[in-house]
């Protein structure tokens, strides 16, 4: 396993099998009556929250009390630039407390890769910035995976702001290592700078037509809709919330024409959901939807993803932990 | 002033001649034999180095007034005396702004002060750079700094009809506008590194080159409107270079300068996150910087210029979007542009010349710059060893800033000796007290 968790691409196919595996077995805990683990006993998570969060704050929380870590929430809202200190010294000044993993959101892409290089802690990226937000990919191809079986070969529609969407790029990353066969759709406007390139050297398919993706070639087993901030139409990202629910929204015409050509797809939604905008309350709460298995997902897939990184051979800690108590 | 003879120094590269400087002139130049030292002669055995005029760089960021903790006149002349340079001009964009003719007068007796290259000072186009009024560019221009090029450099003069009036106005006194050609409304305002592929997978709000060659073409337009002359500031791709290439063609007064990074570096270094390669314009993909290096060899792009931007570490150390723009340049611009352009085999030491020293002097209006090495011609000039490796050391700097892409990197090409009016004002590296040290 790596150090650090920053991108869902740190990951090999082995790895990830290996984690998904783990969050199965941890999964089962949450419906016990005492739910606590000893395996990170002694052990310190600090989330370092510098943007809003209250699912990922809150399942890394309890992912972490549930391993019997020492899990502290530090909320740093704003970033440290408007306060005149670096983002460096304000994560120097927590590490300095000797912490074994960071787990950070930050509104900037990369801040997480940037700290990784300034501390001895494991760094988790809990989503930074529009860049990546790897544990929602985990936690995404748990829930496929544990409704699917292995993901190779799976077909999978992404479709939304993939522009702003740090979702859209770890699910694109791990559920091509995994082997699935993706689509993503958006308007010219709401795809990633270099698509194009990237999605030939990467091997996923680009549509700018929902109907395309949807209903030519081979019926979909997953579609994930993903959110879209009404705040883009003033940056001419599309004309109005109307016109992009008619042309990238699942309504309830799509969903139902979808599972008539295969009805065991599943629909997905990271959260929070614009309803009546990318997505139907059909759709939404309708068969097939694992909206409310993706949050249930997060828990076990976080406590998975502590575990493997905190555990593993490589932590410098585990092997002077005998030092404990000589000084 | 003691006479300073440089023994044994190719000129330009070629022929090997004894050159000997008096009161700042030099006096005498000798391709036949060694020329007599008497024994108040300080002499340079240059024997294997060329000698050529000194460099000029239109770009260069001094910090002073404002920022004095990442860079002063005094440490950036050092460091631009190290790299071969004899001339720097100083962006406005300092705090406060150079917009008045006494905020130019000011840097040029820094400049003076600090003794050890001349410090011509940039106007701003528009009050505190702010986009909307002219400067004093008159006052400046009959100021005792005598300013001849204006910028508003970190930002682009956007608004066309201020841009058209700036350049009407200063054909009066052969005055040019040095443009940061950036349309600010074709990218985010958080907009940080080029819009491409390595953006669109790192998340980061890009700018796209199309911010930068339809500003080109608008101001290739206007300067041809109005008959006044633009300078198009550190070009960064090749859509570019195509406007440039055309406007010249069409006989335009349009000038261009690349950086050493944009010649060097390329956007694939940003997959770090690491702000040291975080620069406005941005570093582009391969295609762009192949496209820059043919257009500077074959001269339309006329000059190189630094872009010296210093900044204080904990003004790097944000998230990338958040942290500062800029990287320092005047210590190793030669090292660079020699082993990216010449060595490579792409120009040839002469044109290292023209477009580091000849054409920025000539662009800038600097009489005693760029000249030939021939008697009667003022002694700024530098000896460069061509075959000498660097490797490029952050703290070595001159600079009191430290954010230096080029550290660790080695490159053929060093700078031996400066030389301004006469006196030696670096020597291997290190630059020489200034003049005022020197008369006490």
């Amino acid at each position: 396993m790596p150090r650090h968790l920053l991108s869902a691409a740190d990951l090999d196919r082995d790895e990830v099998i290996e984690i998904l595996e783990t969050a199965a077995s941890m999964h089962d805990i949450q419906r016990r009556d005492v739910k606590k683990l000893p395996a990170l006993r002694g052990r310190t998570v600090i989330n370092l929250f510098f943007e809003d969060s209250t699912r990922t704050r809150s399942s890394f929380e309890i992912a972490g009390k549930w391993m019997s870590a020492d899990t502290i929430n530090i909320t740093a809202k704003g970033s440290s630039a408007s306060k005149g200190e670096s983002l460096r010294d304000t994560v120097l000044t927590i590490t300095a407390m000797a912490v074994d993993a960071l787990v950070i959101r930050h509104s900037a892409s990369g801040a997480c890769r940037q700290v990784a290089g300034w501390v001895d802690a494991s760094v988790i990226n809990a989503g930074d910035g529009t860049h990546e937000h790897p544990t929602q990919a985990l936690l995404d191809a748990y829930t496929m995976t544990r409704r699917l079986g292995d993901l190779a070969g799976r077909r999978v529609v992404i479709v939304g702001d993939l522009t702003h969407s740090r979702v859209f790029r770890s699910n694109v990353l791990l559920l091509g290592t995994l082997g699935a066969d993706v689509t993503v759709v958006a308007p010219p406007t709401l795809m990633p700078s270099g698509a194009a390139e990237w999605s030939r050297r990467d091997g996923f398919v680009l549509s700018h037509d929902l109907d395309e993706a949807l209903f030519v070639g081979p019926a979909a087993d997953v579609v994930m809709m993903l959110r879209v901030q009404r705040e883009r139409m003033s940056g001419g990202f599309f004309p109005t919330a109307r016109e992009y629910s008619v042309g990238y929204g699942l309504s309830r015409e799509r969903v139902e024409r979808l599972r008539r050509r295969n009805e065991d797809v599943l629909v997905m939604h990271p959260g929070p959901m614009n309803r009546g905008l990318e997505i139907s309350a059909d759709a939404a709460d309708g068969l097939g939807s694992v909206i409310l298995d993706q949050v249930s997902a997060g828990v076990a897939v976080r406590m998975a993803v502590l575990y493997h990184l905190l555990s593993g051979d490589h932590s410098v800690r585990d092997q002077d932990s005998g030092r404990e108590g000589t000084t | 002033m003691s006479d300073l003879l440089i023994a044994g120094a190719r000129i330009l590269g070629a022929t090997s001649a004894d050159i000997l400087v008096r009161d700042g002139v030099v006096a005498q130049v000798s391709t036949t034999g060694p020329i007599d030292r008497p024994g108040s002669t300080e002499v340079i055995d240059a024997d294997g180095l060329a000698v050529l005029p000194g460099f000029v760089d239109l770009h260069t960021h001094l910090r002073e007034p404002g920022r004095e903790d990442t860079e002063t006149v005094a440490t950036g002349s050092a460091a631009a005396a190290a790299g071969g340079f004899t001339a720097v001009l100083a962006m406005a964009n300092t705090d406060p702004v150079t917009d008045t003719a006494e905020a130019a007068v000011h840097i040029l007796d820094l400049g003076r002060a600090a003794g050890l290259v001349d410090v011509q000072p940039v106007g701003a186009v528009t009050k505190r750079l702010a986009g909307d009024e002219l400067a004093e560019l008159g006052l400046m221009a009959r100021s005792r700094a005598r300013v001849t090029v204006f910028s508003d450099d970190g930002r682009c003069v956007a608004d066309a009809r201020i841009m058209r009036r700036a350049l009407e106005y200063i054909r009066a006194f052969g005055g040019v506008v040095s443009q940061h050609s950036q349309d600010p409304r074709l990218a985010d305002g958080t907009a940080c590194c080029h819009e491409g592929e390595v953006s669109g997978r790192l998340g980061l709000p890009g700018w796209p080159a199309v911010a930068e060659s339809t500003v080109i073409a608008r101001d290739a337009m206007l300067a041809r409107h109005t008959g006044s002359r633009v300078h198009v500031a550190h070009v960064s791709t090749a859509e570019g270079v195509d406007v440039l290439r055309w406007a010249k063609a069409q006989g335009v007064a349009i000038t261009a300068e690349v950086t050493p990074h944009h010649l060097a570096l390329d956007v694939d270094l940003v997959r770090d996150y690491d702000p040291v390669h975080k620069v406005n314009p941005p570093l582009r993909p391969q295609g762009d910087v192949e496209a820059l290096r043919e257009a500077l060899a074959d001269g339309t792009i006329d000059a190189v210029a630094t872009d010296h931007a210093p900044h204080a570490r904990h003004d790097k150390e944000h998230a990338f979007v958040d942290a500062a723009f800029g990287m320092l340049g005047l210590e190793t611009a030669f090292s660079v542009v020699h082993d990216v352009m010449v060595r490579s085999g792409r120009m040839g030491l002469s044109d290292l010349v023209e477009r580091m020293s000849v054409a920025p002097a000539r662009i800038a209006r600097l009489d005693t710059h760029g000249r030939p090495v021939a008697v009667g011609e003022p002694a700024n000039l530098v000896l460069v060893d061509p075959d000498a490796s660097v490797t490029v050391d952050r703290d070595a700097s001159h600079s009191l800033s430290r954010n230096n892409p080029w550290h660790g990197r080695t490159f053929t090409g060093a700078v031996h000796a400066t030389i301004l009016r006469g006196r030696v004002t670096a020597l291997g590296g290190r630059a020489h007290a200034g003049e005022q040290e020197d008369r006490s």
